[in-house]
């Protein structure tokens, strides 16, 4: 008998993010794989500041709540202090490559042992739109009313190339939530991420591009296709680094 | 026989599932839950193979599928 249903350590409570929104898809995968390799007792999870500031109240586990952008500072500190938990963050894009992008290469850098989720959405989500690092040229947010310009605004930050040249890095990987293939992908490689460090292997970091559709004014199907068709050639899937 | 359950309260009738089923054997429906928006249902009780792909792609995990088949539970 094949069953599909919600794994135990979702909580049985309604998200508060928007309809068609990717977060609930990147929770039901890392809740999965925190099930399936069943670290569930020894797993500390940090929530970041953004639209999954929240995520203490959908997941079974021990969730510390952290100050902006500095998850993989505490991540450090718990994985330092008690290293036979398994540490992860969960970070958007505002979180890990604006206010956390000095946290989040030092970190990395360093080769400290933990899993950093980063959901890439190419906005600000929680604030309303306004335009994020990895924002794509020529994205209209509402900061940038006109589309995102290479002058003055630069170009958008891609994390996974920006660390694949850091010496302390394990694992780099880039997948998507936009298909149902891509999700099935993501999940292979969280689960990688987190048998990375329970093996004792160092610094793993998957990003997941991700639909918003309110902030990006698109419907749930307009922006399944927005992050198919705009976001996947700006920031190509697959494995950039892999020791 | 495969069976599909919907939980309708958890549903924000995003449509994914409806987007993303191979046999589009799914629509949003006329009635409304409590949050007042519209869930998937079945077009047709016997249509579902039971593949799970709106089970995956549900960000609110508001869909059980259970189906008699070889257990395909993605355990990668």
């Amino acid at each position: 008998m094949a069953v599909f249903k919600r794994t135990p350590i979702l909580k049985d409570q309604l998200t508060h993010y928007c309809p068609g929104c990717g977060h609930g898809i990147a929770h039901r995968l890392v809740a999965e794989v925190i099930d399936e390799l069943g670290i569930r007792e020894r797993t500390i999870g940090t929530a970041p500041v953004g639209c999954a500031v929240l995520l203490y109240n959908y997941f079974n586990c021990d969730v510390i709540e952290c100050a902006h952008g500095r998850s993989p500072a505490v991540a450090t500190g718990i994985k330092r202090v008690q290293p036979d938990k398994i540490v992860f963050t969960y970070q958007g894009d505002g979180d890990l490559a604006a206010i956390g992008t000095a946290e989040t290469i030092h970190a990395a850098n360093r080769g400290e042992n933990i899993t950093v989720i980063f959901v890439n959405n190419a906005i600000y989500g929680m604030t309303g739109g306004q335009m994020a690092p990895t924002t794509m040229l020529g994205q209209v947010t509402t900061t940038t009313q006109h589309g995102r310009g290479g002058q003055g605004e630069g170009p958008p930050i891609k994390v996974c190339e920006l660390l694949s040249t850091l010496g302390g890095v394990c694992y780099l990987e880039r997948t998507a939530v936009s298909t149902p293939k891509d999700v099935m992908n993501a999940k292979r490689a969280i689960k990688k991420a987190f048998q990375n460090q329970i093996d004792g292997k160092g610094f793993s970091l998957v990003e997941v591009l991700s639909m918003c559709p309110t902030d990006w004014k698109l419907s749930p199907a307009q922006s399944v296709d927005f992050v198919n068709e705009k976001m996947k050639p700006v920031f190509p899937l697959g494995v950039y680094k892999d020791q | 026989m495969t069976k599909i359950r919907f939980e309708t309260h958890r549903c924000k009738g995003c449509g994914l599932c409806v987007l993303f089923c191979p046999r589009k054997n799914l629509r949003l429906s006329d009635s409304l839950n409590e949050q007042g928006l519209s869930y998937p249902e079945e077009i047709d009780p016997d249509g579902c193979t039971g593949c799970g792909l709106c089970f995956r792609m549900c960000p609110d995990t508001a869909i059980e599928v259970q189906s008699p088949k070889k257990d395909n539970q993605d355990k990668q």
